[in-house]
């Protein structure tokens, strides 16, 4: 074989990692094995590898012994590859020449047996040895990058990330699936913890995004599909006909006013169903883009084909409305891409006990958050059924949340505080008296306990249990109030608290699409089906995918001040990819000799990334290097052996459990 | 040498006589083969005894061709002593080749197959319990019979082999081949195997019609299904293992309307064919939920039979794991590290 010819001159290194491996693994001893194995020249033991004496041990005796591999016994090579292949090269080797074996995390932390686990280090040595004689040299190769970024969901997350990065003058598509942008927050009347305006703050932003000349905003949309790589990822995106062309349109609304519908009737979504709007509508005042939609379910000329079309004659020569529009896909490349698809509210149908959906007068958050919204179904006046103020409320906490064995395990982090919020603008709209059942109140974060305190002084109850069951309360003449019923957990009475209205402070829950919007970007989801950071705490906004991250409720619960940093953290992460102009691929891809692959198409739908293709006249499978990650899935599937990965070729994996396996 | 002819062997080991048969599938040609060589050595055709063999000079056979795996010590022993005799040797056909069909007796213990083969069978009236032995004495009489090893081995578990001729049996057209590049001087490297390394699919006729995402829902048995006369097997949710064998064949049992069973062996690349047909098939299977894969294996009962029918012996399964001490082979068997 031809690289026998080649002299194997091999150096073993032995790190100590202070006392984190030495403290266990004899390494004078590993190292002595080491350098009684087949053509290792050189073998030492150093307290730590990756220090900079460290490296120029390494650097000296390859040039000293005439090192032509280099195995260092460390940690994982997810810390140290880099170091020591920059050491290696540094030293006049081929950073491929080099191979880590882990000791530490592979080791010494995972066992309490010394003799044990200094034979395993000399298994794992060993093999790296056999391996690491059929290593060849490699280059890195340089992709371009895509000096732009996609950015989907355009809550307050995206719309935050989307405008950061516009700022820095790249360019930006943000796709949002509704007819508008805004996402959760527009809904809301004030925030937490100060109390602002929710649309004051939010809708300046909104409309920056629209004038923004870096920003392609396609809201009422959706991605389709993503192919490619970090850098040069290729989307196409769906643009659902709003049955007016956003181009011709100018915003003026003659169109709903002129509806044959002279009054709304469909319930709007953006209410929560709580107000009627008709077939072509816009969700809310502000909307982004100030552009109607007609929905084909209740606009009589798309269900029925028949109508007399008034506000087409009103839209008159700007020719906006075209009841033909299809979706429309459009096709874009770009660097990186931001996920920010957020949250959906728990639904708390799941919880008959709370009585919603069955009884008058029981309400989501949310819905409260419309009925006190100025802009919202009712003005901002907040009344019951009859049309009455309500003079007891009850706020019932941790719906659909902390409740392991019915709903979500997981807390949702900002319901304690946004019913306090409410309680608060509940009692300043109605002068209810106002009940909180809670199990614990979760107020942590710059100023929420303070605000926690200020709402504790208004004359609110706070009862500490958590709620079991609403019923309807029979001692009301009219029927329409309801009882809650809850323990109270600090003087331990079961208490019957009748109110005429209730809140539900309804949790946080995955999108519900959350998992095939995972895997159309293959980014995986958490156990909860939230999207899975690449780590918790040193790269909370990154995904296992690279150049995909992550911002806002998707990604967990959080609050606004919290999600808008995290898009800034996702913002930069894109604009420091992106901005580097060029990436530098690993060489550890898949490759085909083209004599000997059949064309059996096995590997061909297998590739994550789709960087197989079938060559359409040679009919043999080809595969596109720039696009292959090296997962190796191709690589085992291949039925005969034809497709081979570089670093990982089976005689290297033979050798190495060979040597793994060939203990004295 | 002059004008002498070179001298050519054939014997048989565990086999089913279809190989030394498929020397006749030459037809005619085979004719003009004997012209050019002088056959020493066939039990099949020819009579000729062992002690003749032995008597012959060491290397003085120029090529002996072996079919058959291996499992008694006397098949050992031919194939010891042939070598001694040969210049080169041939592993013929998949048993000699790979262990074959005889190999998958592997996966049960050599107690276990003489117990029911001599008692537990529904065929056997047994009722004395005679089980073969090595050595009978009758009344002085020595009578002795080969050992019947604990596994089956293909030929060069056994003796080094130079070249493999590949197939259930070899086909006329690679065994004309092989002869003439090895009458010729031109010899390949040692170790080959006399067919082309690329999979079957590459020459199979059905390839077109084989789609690029199988999304395999369910496996049918070949009994249950009318398999379509044009389309790929796979296609047809037939477990084809062409992907995962060496053509060669000319798809000689697709175009009899029968999916590959993978007689021909792996290609060079491949250390374990059933393992690479058993991971590509897993990989072309649509199956999103434990039931969907259930009813997908539903469909292969019995998946060493399907995937490893001809080459158990030379997997890295090879045999079953027995634990007692004295029951894996002995080292002067020859068995592979
Ligand atoms: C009742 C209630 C009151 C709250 N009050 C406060 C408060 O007072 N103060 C505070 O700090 N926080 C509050 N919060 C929390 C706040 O809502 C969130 O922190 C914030 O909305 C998160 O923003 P986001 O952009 O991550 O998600 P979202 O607001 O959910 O936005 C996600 C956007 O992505 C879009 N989208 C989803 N999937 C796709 C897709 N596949 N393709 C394209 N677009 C998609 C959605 O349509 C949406 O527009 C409250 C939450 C609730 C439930
Ligand atoms: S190893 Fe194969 S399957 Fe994996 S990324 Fe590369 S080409 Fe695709
Ligand atoms: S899988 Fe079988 S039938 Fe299909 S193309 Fe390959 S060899 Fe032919």
């Amino acid at each position: 074989m031809d690289d026998l010819k080649e002299e194997i001159r091999i150096g073993v290194y032995v790190c100590h990692c202070g006392t984190n491996i030495a403290g266990i693994i004899d390494v004078k001893e590993v190292s002595r094995t080491a350098a009684g194995l087949p053509g290792v020249v050189i073998s030492r033991d150093y307290k730590y590898m990756c220090s900079y004496p460290g490296q120029a041990i390494i650097q000296e005796d390859i040039k000293e012994y005439k090192l032509t591999r280099l195995i260092v016994a460390a940690c994982s090579p997810l810390m140290h590859e880099e170091t020591f292949r920059n050491a290696a090269a540094k030293g006049g080797l081929n950073p491929f020449s080099f191979q880590m074996v882990n000791i530490r995390e592979h080791g010494a932390w995972v066992n309490d047996d010394k003799e044990a686990v200094t034979m395993k280090a000399n298994d794992l040595i060993r093999a790296a040895v056999y391996r690491i004689v059929c290593h060849k040299p490699f280059q890195r190769t340089r992709v371009d990058i895509q000096p732009s970024v996609l950015v989907v969901g355009g809550g307050i997350a995206g719309i935050q990330a989307a405008l950061t990065i516009a700022n820095a003058g790249k360019k930006v598509f943000l796709v949002e699936r509704e007819p508008t942008i805004g996402g959760h927050m527009a809904k809301f009347d004030k925030t937490f913890p100060t109390l602002d305006c929710a649309a004051c703050i939010l809708t300046p932003k909104m409309t920056s995004v629209k004038a923004h000349p870096n920003i392609t905003l396609w809201a009422y949309s959706e991605v389709r599909k993503v192919e490619g790589f970090v850098g040069n990822y290729k989307v196409q995106v769906g643009r659902k006909p709003r049955y007016i062309h956003e181009d011709l349109c100018v915003g003026c609304l003659k169109c709903i006013d002129s509806c044959v519908y002279e009054k709304p009737q469909f319930p709007k979504e953006f209410d929560l169903g709580l107000s009627k709007r008709k077939p072509v509508y816009i969700p809310f005042p502000q909307a982004v883009p100030q552009i109607p939609v007609i929905d084909p379910e209740t606009c009589n000329k798309i269900k029925f084909g028949k109508c007399k079309q008034l506000c087409m004659e009103a839209c008159n020569e700007r020719k906006a409305i075209d009841f033909d529009q299809k979706e429309k896909i459009e096709e874009i490349e770009v660097g990186a891409i931001i996920i920010a698809t957020g949250f959906k509210i728990f639904d708390p149908k799941r919880l008959p006990c709370y009585g919603y959906g069955i009884y008058q007068n029981i309400y989501t958050s949310i819905e409260v958050e419309r009925l006190l919204n100025a802009s919202g179904p009712t003005g901002g006046k907040v009344v019951l059924q009859n049309g009455k103020k309500p003079e007891t409320v009850g706020i019932i906490h941790c719906v659909g949340s902390r409740d392991v064995l019915n709903t979500n395990s997981w807390c949702s982090r900002v319901c304690c505080l946004y019913s306090l919020k409410l309680a608060h603008l509940l009692k300043e709209h109605t002068e209810a008296k106002i009940y909180n059942f809670y199990i614990d109140i979760r107020a942590p974060g710059k100023n929420m306990e303070e605000f926690y305190n200020r709402v504790s002084k208004e004359g609110i109850h706070f009862i500490r249990g958590r709620a079991a069951s609403v019923t309807l309360d029979d001692s009301d003449e009219n029927m329409s109030g309801v009882v809650i019923q809850a323990e109270d957990t600090l003087i331990g009475k079961t208490l019957k608290v009748p109110v005429d209205m209730v809140v539900l402070s309804v949790g946080m829950e995955p999108q519900p699409d959350a998992k095939e919007v995972g895997r159309m970007f293959s980014i995986p989801c958490a156990e909860n089906s939230f999207f899975l950071e690449q780590h918790p705490k040193l790269a909370p906004v990154s995904t296992m995918t690279e150049g995909i991250f992550l911002a806002g409720c998707c990604q967990g619960p959080k609050d606004i001040p919290d999600t808008v940093a995290q898009a800034g953290a996702a913002a930069s992460e894109a604009l420091s990819l992106i901005d580097n102009g060029y990436k530098e691929l690993e060489p550890y891809t898949a490759y085909i000799e083209e004599d000997e692959c059949a064309g059996c198409k096995t590997c061909i739908p297998l590739c994550p990334y789709s960087a197989i293709s079938l060559h359409e006249e040679k009919k043999k499978a080809i595969i596109q290097e720039t696009l292959c990650r090296g997962c190796g899935v191709c690589v085992s599937a291949c039925p005969s052996g034809s497709i081979k990965q570089k670093l990982f070729e089976d005689r290297e994996i033979f050798c190495e459990i060979n040597g793994v396996l060939e203990r004295q | 040498m002059g004008k002498e002819k070179p001298k050519i062997a054939f014997y048989w080991c565990a086999s089913c006589g279809g190989c030394d048969e498929s020397f006749l599938d030459l037809a005619e040609d085979i004719l003009d083969l004997v012209e050019k060589i002088d056959i020493v050595f066939w039990p099949v055709a020819l009579d000729y005894k062992r002690k003749d063999l032995e008597a012959l000079p060491d290397q003085s056979i120029l090529m002996t061709m072996i079919n058959g795996s291996l499992r008694t010590s006397e098949q050992e022993e031919m194939a010891l002593l042939l070598r001694r005799k040969s210049k080169i040797l041939i592993a013929y056909g998949t048993c000699a080749h790979l262990g074959g069909i005889p190999s998958l007796a592997n996966q049960f213990e050599r107690e276990k197959i003489l117990e029911y083969l001599y008692k537990s069978a529904p065929s056997v009236v047994n009722k004395e319990n005679v089980l073969p032995k090595i050595q009978y004495d009758e009344k002085g009489h020595k009578v002795t019979l080969p050992e019947f090893r604990n596994v089956v081995r293909s030929l060069d578990q056994v003796v080094d082999v130079d070249y493999y001729l590949p197939g259930c049996s070899p086909p006329p057209k690679l065994l004309k081949k092989a002869f003439s590049l090895l009458l010729s001087q031109e010899l390949p490297s040692k170790g080959s195997v006399l067919a082309p390394d690329i999979a079957l699919c590459y020459e199979c006729p059905r390839i077109e019609s084989k789609p690029k995402d199988l999304s395999i829902a369910e496996f049918k048995r070949l009994h249950h299904t009318q398999p379509a006369p044009e389309k790929c097997f796979l296609a047809q949710g037939i477990a084809c293992i062409g992907p995962a064998t060496r053509g060669g064949c000319e798809a000689r049992c697709i175009q009899g309307n029968m999916p590959c069973t993978g007689c021909f062996g792996p290609t060079s690349r491949v250390r374990d064919q059933g393992a690479k047909i058993l991971s590509a098939l897993a990989s072309s299977v649509k199956a999103k939920s434990e039931e969907d894969i259930d009813r997908a294996l539903s469909g292969i009962p019995d998946p060493v039979g399907s995937f490893y029918r001809y080459g158990l012996a030379k997997s890295l399964l090879r045999v079953k794991r027995i634990e007692s001490n004295n029951s894996v082979e002995s080292k002067n068997n020859g068995v592979e590290k």
